[in-house]
């Protein structure tokens, strides 16, 4: 068996000639080269069933050897906050926060607080082995001064807790102060002791939250024991405050008997968006998060009186850690690659291989900024392959099977990410602690965006590529990153544009600009499913990380927390774009009702097939005749998932029913969205709205949409050397759509 | 939890003859009992030549974890593969052998 001992990434995802790209490349220890070559691709799928893989080689730069070495990645969120004067002043001290753990049994986990192994040195607030509170002073040459709760928290509680140190006397107090008590659980405590006087030392490290640092020399640290929960209302004083001081202080930490106590008041709430934590104190240690913790989380003030954290910033002062959060994976470059002037724009990769084992690396190239090269854009669902990047389903779901009706196949890349788990997870997946991970990232290794890889996402969306190919037909390709940042004067250059097969995530600017290039008289082909459904957000600052939000409603993998459905990139709401009165069928006349994993179905014509307006799409297709009982997903081209029309969501009025499928397998269920309350019909056989609806209709500024409603569509398209009626419709509809003739009545 | 009726045998010939379905009511769920199994232990294939040969192996359940190998089991269809892990859970679940080759 081919064990992967190669995998990279790069920089950035899509690039325009003359633009550069750099490949980052890590390889397990002992093997000692790789080579590594640019292609163009045109088909990711190697299937034997398949058209094959196909991959252009390109001419320049020739393959080249480059040296193997080992690149780690460190998962796991932290706050690090350089320590100014004011914390280096500190003798004496309290440390407190409210903190919500979520892994108590896990071992040690850091707090908060200005500490560095190994020296064990400063002062902070820990969870030890024992999922006790336990407050530590070290001076960095003696045994540390420890203090212990003695009392085991609970997962998913708020306490208050706080270290204090009075340097004169060394008394020395822990607080472990649960918010809500419940008989026959005993968490609570104080501990007071006397310790060594004028112990506190002056680590090299910054100030940290949710981890323990260690000092590796020259100002370097690494992270450890990193804490899973959330942590709000972080203080520092320069004083051993009294209880009711420390509730004062956490309450409001402008208290004109404490301003000349107070050294640091967090207050997470601020800049949301960003990578910044700010201190409200008039010192400004103000922080940065490393691995993007979840942020617009509900703090232990939350109340429920608003679900937006805008509206109450002060019910969302905490941050949620994860021990298993990367946004990052921060390798060195190995190599580059700069896209000549005049390199068409399509698919390519960067292949790396070492003896035994390769990985593919995709990236896009887009027409020179500012021009068009085709008069067909085929925009490539970038937010989507992040939304399911290293999605571990096989891995982690009990569901996995039972969804495909069949067992669950590892290949190399599930395996690398089974024995791999620090390339991090995808919005699909929880985090350790089981809650629900709202962001991903692409900089790092994404094991199933691959050539090669799962016919879903980007291995099936070649299939696309592959018959535009074929049928000569010429086409440039954006990415939705472009799509985001320019909006619909990307799109406007060009005649018509194809999505992928499940354009499934779509922030506010990306929908708002194919809503205007579809009203603007731009042809729009929907060459999929489940497209325009959840709504997601970009990090301000940083590309390639987005956020989004399981919130009330949906088919979810898991399910956001009571009011924490707002996103902290922008404050939107997340959740499904249905539920904030954009449904899919508004903006292609079909949206999401069925989902099913093992055999695909064909559809059927239906009257809207023979209207005039439309009869032109089936050119050369039959009256009877069945649309795609064949293709290379399930077997057909109706399946996966299947979106039907819908006035009640929006289909326009004058939407033609081309097409229906039919006959689906039980394992196709209605979408828990559709549903209010369950009922034992809800399966294919039995539910008259499993199916998909090809649909077609015109706009008012000479626009047109035709979707296939199903993410099977484009498996089916390479059938029979691509003479097929599912081939026939596409090219049938691209054909018409790149011509800009009117529609007739429209 | 669906029983599963040992005496049922010709459910288990059906899913021989046509293992990746559509399946009958009563046989699909056998299957959803099977295959809803918790994830330590669960049956899985690794796919060791791709397209052309799987083994048989077992989910650690627990990230970072190996997954186990029963690098006797290799497999050159998935029909096949799909019976042998049939007439495991078979057992797994009613303690008994199941009677059909």
């Amino acid at each position: 068996m081919q064990t992967k001992t190669i995998v990279g990434y790069a920089d950035q995802i899509v690039i325009a000639p003359g633009e550069t790209i750099a490949f980052k490349v890590s390889c397990e220890p002992g093997v000692a080269d790789y080579r590594a070559r640019i292609v163009r691709v045109v088909c990711g799928d190697d299937q034997p069933a398949g058209p094959g893989l196909k991959l252009e080689p390109f001419p320049a730069p020739a393959e080249d050897t480059h040296k193997a070495r080992h690149q780690p990645i460190r998962t796991g969120s932290w706050i690090s906050v350089r320590a100014g004067p004011a914390l280096a002043r500190l003798e004496s001290v309290t440390v407190q926060a409210m903190i919500w753990p979520t892994t108590v049994a896990k071992g040690w986990q850091g707090l908060l607080g200005w500490w560095s192994e190994p020296r064990e040195c400063g002062f902070g607030l820990f969870i030890d082995d024992k999922g006790q509170l336990l407050f530590a002073i070290g001076d960095g040459k003696g045994k540390p001064a420890l203090l212990v709760s003695g009392k085991k928290l609970v997962d998913r509680a708020w306490y208050l807790v706080a270290g204090s140190y009075d340097a004169a006397t060394g008394q020395t107090t822990l607080i472990q102060e649960p918010v809500e008590c419940f008989p026959h659980v005993d968490d609570a405590a104080t501990v007071c002791a006397t310790v060594a006087k004028n112990y506190v030392g002056r680590p090299d490290a910054p100030f940290s939250f949710a981890t323990i640092l260690t000092e590796q020399g020259g100002g370097a640290v690494t992270a450890g024991a990193m804490f899973n929960g959330k942590i709000d209302a972080a203080r520092v004083a320069n004083r051993a405050l009294d209880r009711a001081e420390i509730e004062r202080l956490r309450d409001d930490p402008a208290a004109p008997s404490l301003r000349a106590a107070v050294v640091a008041a967090w207050d997470f709430a601020r800049d949301m968006a960003g990578d910044r934590i700010v201190d409200t104190s008039t010192n400004r240690l103000h922080g940065t998060v490393v691995n993007t913790p979840t942020r617009a989380m509900r703090g232990w003030a939350w109340t429920g009186a608003s679900g937006d954290w805008r509206q109450r910033p002060d019910h969302y002062g905490a941050i949620h850690f994860h021990d298993d959060d990367l946004d990052d994976a921060g390798w060195a470059t190995d190599f580059t690659f700069t896209a000549p002037q005049g390199l068409r724009s399509g698919f390519y990769a960067a292949l790396v291989e070492t003896e035994g084992a390769e990985d593919s690396i995709p990236f896009f190239v887009r027409p020179p900024r500012g021009q068009a090269t085709a008069k067909l854009l085929f925009l490539v669902p970038t937010a989507s392959y992040l939304a399911y990047a290293n999605f571990r389903e096989a891995l982690d779901s009990e569901n996995a099977e039972v969804m495909t009706n069949a067992l669950s196949i590892i290949g190399a890349d599930m395996m690398y990410l089974n024995d791999h788990p620090e390339v991090g997870l995808s919005m699909y997946d929880l985090h350790t602690d089981r809650s629900g991970v709202a962001y991903s990232s692409r900089l790092r290794p994404i094991l199933n965006m691959r050539l090669k890889g799962p016919l879903w996402q980007y291995a099936a969306d070649t299939h696309v590529t592959e018959w535009l190919e074929a049928k000569g037909i010429a086409y440039d390709v954006v990415t939705d990153e472009d799509l985001h940042a320019e909006g619909v004067d990307l799109l406007q250059r060009y005649t018509c544009v194809m999505t992928g097969t499940h354009p499934e995530y779509y922030s506010t600017p990306m929908l708002d600009a194919v809503e205007a290039y579809i009203h603007r008289g731009g042809r729009f082909i929907y060459t999929g499913a489940n497209g325009f459904y959840w709504r997601v957000a970009f990090h301000p600052d940083r590309p390639g990380i987005m956020e989004m939000r399981r919130a009330e409603d949906g088919s979810r993998s898991w399910i956001a927390e009571p009011g924490e459905y707002h996103m902290s990139f922008t404050g939107e709401l997340g959740g499904l774009w249905q539920r904030s009165g954009r449904a899919p069928q508004k903006l292609v006349g079909t949206g999401f009702i069925a989902q099913g994993f093992d055999m695909s179905s064909y559809y059927v014509r239906k009257p809207g097939s023979f209207d005039p307006r439309a009869a032109w799409i089936f050119e050369g297709v039959g009256k009877d005749e069945r649309i795609g009982d064949f293709g290379l997903i399930g077997g057909a081209a109706a399946g996966l998932e299947l979106d039907y029309v819908d006035r009640k969501h929006g289909t326009p009025p004058h939407t033609l029913l081309l097409a229906s499928s039919e006959n689906h397998t039980d394992s196709f269920m209605i979408v828990n969205e559709e549903i209010g309350h369950n009922y034992p019909t809800t399966l294919g056989r039995d539910h008259p709205n499993a199916r998909a609806d090809m649909v077609f209709f015109e706009m008012a500024g000479g626009g047109a949409v035709f979707s296939t409603s199903s993410i099977a569509w484009a498996g089916s398209l390479a059938h029979k050397g691509h003479a097929n009626n599912v081939s026939r419709i596409t090219e049938n509809v691209v054909r018409r759509f790149l011509d800009p003739k009117p529609f007739a009545g429209a | 939890m669906y029983p599963i009726d040992t005496s049922r045998t010709d459910l288990a010939r059906e899913f021989k003859k046509n293992p990746f379905g559509p399946h009958s009511a009563e046989l699909q769920r056998i299957l959803n009992r099977m295959r809803w199994e918790p994830l330590k232990g669960k049956f899985v294939l690794v796919c060791t030549k791709p397209h052309k040969e799987w083994i048989l192996a077992e989910l650690p359940g627990e990230r970072g974890k190996p997954i186990t190998m029963h690098h006797d089991q290799v497999f050159t269809s998935l029909a096949d593969a799909e019976w042998v892990v049939f007439k495991r859970r078979w057992k797994r679940i009613t303690g008994q052998e199941l009677a059909v080759d």
